[in-house]
């Protein structure tokens, strides 16, 4: 089970992102919890600045922008 | 991209996106050459008597929407792929160490090239303070960041001038850079919300994934999509004012109200400006209009800089992480810049 945190105040990339880290986790049949973070001081302390950002079993992977469907399916390989 | 194996796997798809890329370019040049001979034409085609207020208006607003709209592209295209060397985490690792002076000079800059989209400006600001960024050169950060709009430079560039998008770029770095200096110097930690002062973060070690040519190329077309696609509804009310403007508007009239010898026009465009919430690429053909008309350059720019720079939904985000008092700082320190910067240029181009 991969423990991922998606990182934003909830704009809509931010949502796009989420629903991209699913679904790439559906096709290649990787069990993972998704969980929004929404909190400023939160998100801040992962030491990211720009959103979305995605954190991966604790490990920060990825910041600002949506990411690409290779390196999300390369980050839960 | 490190082994010759995966040089030799990208190379093809990398000569496709160059070559369009480059078909891209060929196009939009023989287009844009055609757009005056196709509005004239096409104007002719309307029964409108030649030299008329509406024929004045109409001929304005065929010939600048496109042109403007296609100038937008090119602009937005361009800067997607410049911005792609910049991420707003190593602008905050070049500022963290900076001292003020020096760094308030590179956050200005660097707010300029960094992207960041307005619902990343809160977590950007919490991350610069709360990684020992000086306030005041976070602020110094802050304000270039929107002031200078880089649609806005682009399309002053093309549509008045290299002077004045020259001159556009100094003014509004100079404020920028002098602003958060001075609010760096009133020392005003305090007045950020509680609970800002208390965040700590760490440094993110974020993986650099390899960014190739191709990847650039997507980010100018993906920020063409979301920038062109965001506001070109703004550009052609835009335009439909300045067409009005263009035909309507008597030049002795609005001299008379933005000109030169009315000095009070200043900050009353400044007072207009900041309630007033619009978008860069929808001001800029009004502000083409409006300087055809006989405005004055300076009165017009403080306006455009009042409306992009201190809007009311930015000083709302804003209050999340600021105190009330440090929102009016802010608010008065930036318009007071914007303030001189329009005397001066009222005082320098003639």
């Amino acid at each position: 089970m991969k423990d991922v945190k998606v990182l934003g105040p909830g704009c809509k990339r931010c949502v796009t992102t989420a629903e991209m880290v699913q679904g790439e986790a559906d096709r290649l049949g990787v069990a993972v919890t998704i969980e929004k973070v929404t909190d400023y001081a939160a998100i801040a302390g992962y030491g990211i600045v720009s959103t979305p950002g995605i954190v991966i079993d604790g490990k920060v992977v990825h910041a600002g922008g949506l990411p690409k469907a290779e390196d999300i399916a390369h980050w839960l390989a | 991209m490190t082994t010759l194996e995966s040089k030799v796997g990208q190379e093809p798809r990398t000569a496709v996106w160059l070559a369009g890329t480059a078909a891209f370019l060929v196009a939009w040049g023989l287009i844009y050459a055609q757009l005056q001979p196709f509005s004239k034409w096409a104007v002719g085609l309307l029964p409108l008597e030649s030299g008329s207020h509406a024929a004045e208006a109409i001929e304005f607003f065929v010939y600048d929407t496109p042109k403007v709209l296609m100038l937008l592209t090119l602009v937005v295209f361009g800067m997607g792929v410049l911005r792609s060397w910049f991420s707003p985490e190593r602008t905050r690792a070049l500022l963290a160490g900076r001292r003020e002076g020096v760094g308030n000079v590179a956050a200005a800059g660097l707010g300029i090239l960094t992207p960041f989209c307005s619902c990343s400006a809160v977590p950007l600001f919490i991350g610069f303070v709360s990684a020992g960024v000086p306030l005041g050169v976070t602020f110094s950060f802050l304000i270039a960041a929107p002031m200078i709009n880089e649609v806005a430079l682009g399309l002053l560039f093309v549509l008045l001038g290299w002077k004045v998008a020259l001159a556009y770029l100094g003014f509004g770095l100079g404020i920028a850079i002098v602003a958060g200096w001075v609010i760096g110097r009133f020392h005003l930690e305090g007045w950020l919300q509680d609970w800002v002062r208390n965040v700590r973060s760490s440094a993110a070690e974020i993986p650099s994934s390899t960014v190739t040519l191709v990847d650039r190329l997507r980010a100018g077309i993906e920020a063409v999509v979301d920038i062109v696609g965001r506001v070109w509804i703004w550009v052609i009310a835009g335009i439909a004012v300045g067409a009005f403007i263009h035909g309507y508007v008597p030049a002795d009239l609005l001299a008379s109200i933005m000109g030169r010898d009315a000095w009070w026009s200043v900050p009353a465009a400044v007072l207009l400006g900041i309630p007033m919430y619009s978008n860069a690429a929808g001001i800029i053909p009004v502000v083409e209009a409006l300087i055809g008309k006989g405005a004055a350059l300076g009165t017009v720019l403080a306006f455009m800089i009042s409306v992009i720079a201190l809007s009311a939904p930015e000083l709302i985000i804003l209050h999340k992480v600021l105190t009330p008092r440090l929102i009016a700082v802010f608010v008065a320190v930036v318009a007071a810049g914007i303030l001189a910067v329009g005397f001066l240029f009222n005082a320098l181009f003639t």
